[in-house]
């Protein structure tokens, strides 16, 4: 089957349904006798909650009922949990505060949760938050990573000194130092990874639902990982056996990664739903967005490369201050840490490394994974220092890339930050790169643009990342409270058609369509005869869902592996059947074989067999169906370099990419054309990083300025190119299918990428640094900075 | 809250519905008919999810009054489809892996359908430039920009 096995570029499955207008999203679902929740929020960014009056809001037509932190603490229920214990350098656990669904008597941040109000309409439940009379005694507020670390800031937390979560540490500051005290020269550089709000385009979403004949909760949520919200909510939070609890997350309209945490709206439409004795809808409008979906990014960092006079690495120094927001959303103490100093030693071979990230709290929405999530962070600060010492060397920028990458043949490579990187080949896909973007014809692209008065730049920047997340025992190790293989189980159906039900689950990435590959060229079944079930915890075995770029690499390989045991099982049944002995049988193209002869039984045939078992091997259970829990033995190493081209108006300061070139090793591939979609989708992210997005607060009200697509700027189709992508195959060594997972690199690599570009356009200019996003505004600036004559240089 | 009827027609069907004067027409046709199709993804009149087509200009029906579609021709997603044919445009969506998760989808093809309209042939900075009002995240906007030009080209007849 070329034209729909591994490798080909099958059109998606789930595409008719998306395409014709039935998907089911979350607030597409209405339940019978259905009520509508509005969440007020708070709007300051630090107040005490002295009173709060609903009577009034309780006499609007058609509110039901008003629900503040006071009744939900009195039902004595826990608070949204932590998924990740990190430790500081001096052994302390990081400092871990409650973290209410409804806040009890302070606000921390803009848009905290103060009251759920339920009503029979969405106007009226909007109607009725109107009247709510919260009495607030604002506080100061502690909003920037500076601010908060200063002696005599507004603490978010008592506990927090210094509003300090964690101060840790990875590698070795002693071999780093000394390393550097032999160093040639000394690359610096000081830079701000930019915060920024994830906005996948379906807003956020929950039905809670209770049902009393069976005592059975339903929340259907928008969510990448519905078990992990069962098992959060269920045992952390409302205490709700998981036989009581069914999570559904039906179709989803993108995550991002901000669809991993377990929020309180989904906590509290499960418990309300129980008391109001109907089912509550919440859906958030894009304002509740901006101020309640867990952020990404928002580092401030210094870091020192030292280099011999070959222009080799030797050591690397990075000093990390990352900003947490008020509260520990699920994830979020392991993305400045195990998910960002693991990755410093970047597809180079220092010998020596050593970063320390100290992890702070203000009153801002709490920062979790987002698209890459901790490595995006890290490639930008290698990258950038990677740039400045080809500058400080005086040396090609390709070339010293090419001088440090880690040797095609040193793989198994142990960095100096706990990670092995199994296999990879960064010459390769560095040589793609330049050949692609035909990196030769830049000086004469260069001249073109200097002629038409505009400044051409070049960007570089290679990435690797840790994927395929994770092995469950190294991370158990690093803090993880959770496992985090995956699940899967492969059921054949007598007349030999397919059903996959898998713990991954699908927010855009087209698994239906992927996975439905990996089975119809594993089994020999027409892929039209195999369906992939996901999102449903009545549905699904338990399983950790989508995110980290996982699902192929560790969610494809519980597949595989359950399918290996379906055809072991077949095996046993053919033998009998054809009564020849099992270690003769051969499975290929749906059909098992005696070696060596023309006897043979069809997949169809063993299945029927194994359901109607008249004429079946002793002491075989019948049926075909087989469930795997695949736990990888590593991280997959996903790899590569990116090549872009900017043109610069000097007057105006505005960015154009002239072209935009991607060369990436992401394994094997099983459907180019998914594969490059990911690409491209994580591309526009980054350069939604690079030259667009920011989230901004006001440093001293904590005040969100950018709250909505008037105020924070979204990639849209006229600020990007078409892109240019490939790839290069170096198969993981660890998992079944030599696959590495594609969802992330995109947003990686391409913000050092861009940023380099831009930086290469306006170093004759004298800017020698530039914070993203490289706004019009802010290049504009710098060029006119690097015009004023220096005073004392 | 003022309740008043609205009678417009909706995918060739005639419908009269009773709705609160403040409906918008994303909700009378998302909550009253139940085309879920039409999606909601701001409250700015931004990201372009709720496009449709009344009397035969796109839209964004979140900016739109229920009451002020009174008498008009509105075309959902739901509406595009002949039978179980696709329209040309969803097709080359569908071909060019124009879409990931879907949920700008809907207001993409209508829009997309639009500018055919007003430009059977559109160049790829033509169709960047009218794509202003819709925001995908997903795609990076490379397979929607193909997806519509050979829309395009298959509305031509090519």
């Amino acid at each position: 089957m070329p034209d729909s096995g591994i490798g080909a570029a099958v059109r998606r499955k789930e595409d008719a349904r998306f395409l014709t207008g039935r998907g089911t999203y979350t607030d597409d679902i209405n339940r019978p006798g259905q009520t509508y929740a509005h969440i007020l929020r708070s709007p300051h960014a630090h107040a005490k909650i002295t009173k709060i009056d609903t009577a009034k809001a309780l006499k609007v037509p058609g509110v039901i009922a008003i629900f503040t932190g006071a009744d939900f603490a009195a039902d004595k229920h826990g608070g949204l949990p932590c998924g990740w214990l990190v430790h500081s350098k001096d052994g302390s656990p990081m400092v871990e505060p409650p973290h209410p669904p409804l806040a009890v008597d302070r606000v921390r941040h803009v848009g905290d949760q103060v009251a759920l109000i339920v009503a029979e309409s969405r106007a009226a439940a909007r109607d009725g938050a109107e009247l709510v009379e919260v009495t607030y005694q604002e506080l100061p507020a502690a909003v920037t990573i500076a601010e908060a670390l200063k002696p005599g800031a507004p603490q978010v937390w008592e506990q927090a000194a210094n509003n300090t979560c964690y101060d840790w540490q990875i590698g070795d500051p002693v071999a780093a130092d000394a390393a550097f005290k032999g160093a040639f020269k000394v690359a610096k550089v000081d830079l701000v990874n930019n915060r920024l709000i994830p906005n996948a385009i379906e807003p956020r979403a929950a039905i809670g639902e209770y049902d009393v004949a069976s005592d059975m909760h339903t929340l259907y949520t928008t969510s990448q990982n519905p078990h992990v919200i069962r098992l959060l909510m269920g045992a952390f939070v409302l205490g709700i056996p998981e036989n009581k609890l069914r999570v559904v997350a039906p179709d989803v309209g993108g995550g991002f990664g901000s669809k991993i945490f377990h929020y309180a709206e989904e906590a509290l439409v499960t418990w309300a739903a129980k008391k109001v004795g109907r089912p509550i809808k919440w859906t958030a409008d894009r304002s509740e967005s901006f101020m309640s979906d867990a952020n990404g990014r928002d580092h401030v960092t210094h870091a020192e490369l030292a280099l011999d006079k070959d222009g080799k690495f030797l050591a690397f120094k990075v000093a990390t201050k990352a900003n947490l927001g008020a509260y520990l959303s699920t994830f979020a103490p392991c993305v400045p840490t195990y998910l960002y100093g693991t990755l410093l030693a970047g597809n180079y071979a220092t010998p020596a490394i050593h970063c320390s990230v100290r992890a702070v709290f203000t009153h801002t929405v709490p920062v979790d994974a987002y698209r890459g999530a901790g490595r995006p962070e890290a490639t930008y600060v290698i990258e950038r220092v990677v740039e400045e010492a080809a500058n400080v060397m005086g040396m090609d920028r390709a070339e010293i890339r090419r001088r440090n990458y880690v040797p095609r043949d040193k793989f198994p490579y142990q960095t100096p930050v706990a990670l092995q990187y199994d296999i990879g080949d960064y010459h390769t896909t560095l040589d793609q790169a330049l050949k692609a973007s035909d990196y030769a014809g830049f000086a004469k692209r260069r001249d073109e643009s200097k002629n038409a008065g505009k400044l051409r730049g070049l960007g570089i920047a290679s990435y690797i990342e840790a994927c395929g997340i994770a092995p469950s025992v190294v991370v158990g190790s690093l803090g993880a409270r959770a496992g985090l293989y995956e699940s899967a189980a492969v059921r054949v159906h007598p007349t030999g058609s397919v059903t996959v039900y898998t713990g991954s689950h699908s927010h855009g990435q087209g698994h239906e369509t992927t996975f439905s590959q990996l089975v119809s060229s594993t089994l020999g079944v027409p892929i039209e005869n195999v369906d992939i079930v996901h999102g449903d915890t009545d549905k699904i075995p338990f399983g950790m869902g989508t995110y980290g770029s996982r699902s192929l690499a560790v969610g494809g390989s519980a597949i595989f592996h359950a399918m290996q045991k379906v055809i072991a099982k077949g095996k046993k049944i053919a033998a009998h059947l054809l009564e020849a002995a099992e270690a003769d049988i051969e499975f290929s193209n749906g059909e098992f074989r005696v070696a060596g002869t023309d006897k043979k039984k069809t997949l169809t045939e063993i299945s029927l067999t194994a359901y109607v078992p008249h004429n079946y091997p002793k002491g075989l259970e019948p049926g075909l169906e087989e469930q795997s829990f695949y736990d990888p033995a590593n991280f997959t190493y996903p790899a590569g370099t990116y090549v872009s081209e900017v043109e610069i108006d000097p007057e105006t300061g505005t960015v154009t990419i002239a072209r935009f070139t991607a060369a990436d090793d992401f394994g094997r591939v099983i459907n180019p054309m998914i594969v490059e979609g990911q690409v491209h989708g994580g591309i526009a992210q980054g350069v939604g990083q690079a030259l667009l997005e920011s989230c901004v607060y006001d440093a001293k009200s904590g005040q969100l300025l950018t709250g909505s697509y008037l105020d924070y700027t979204m990639p849209r189709a006229d600020c990007l190119p078409s892109f240019t992508v490939g790839t290069n195959v170096t198969p993981c060594t660890h998992n079944p299918l030599g696959v590495k997972g594609c969802g992330e690199a995109g947003a990686i690599g391409t913000p050092a990428c861009i940023m380099s570009a831009v930086l290469d356009a306006l170093r004759p200019l004298g800017v020698k640094s530039l914070d993203m996003p490289a706004t019009p505004e802010k290049i504009w600036r710098a060029i006119q900075d690097a015009k004023m004559p220096k005073a004392a240089e | 809250m003022t309740a008043v009827s609205v009678s417009l027609t909706v995918n060739g069907k005639p419908v009269s519905e009773t709705v609160e004067a403040r409906t918008l027409l994303v909700q009378l046709l998302r909550e009253n008919l139940r085309l879920t199709g039409t999606h909601v993804g701001c409250d700015t009149s931004q990201c372009g999810a709720c496009v449709v087509h009344v009397d035969g200009r796109s839209v964004k029906s979140c900016t739109l009054l229920a009451v002020q579609a009174e008498g008009a021709k509105v075309t959902t997603i739901e509406g595009l489809a002949n039978g179980g044919k696709l329209h040309p445009m969803q097709e080359a969506f569908r071909e060019n892996h124009g879409l990931q998760c879907g949920f700008c989808t809907p207001g993409m093809v209508m829009s997309a359908i639009d500018l055919v309209k007003h430009n059977p042939d559109p160049s790829e900075r033509e169709v960047r430039e009218w794509l202003e009002g819709n925001i995908c995240r997903c795609t990076g906007y490379h397979n929607i920009v193909k997806s519509i030009r050979a829309g395009a080209a298959a509305m031509r007849g090519k």
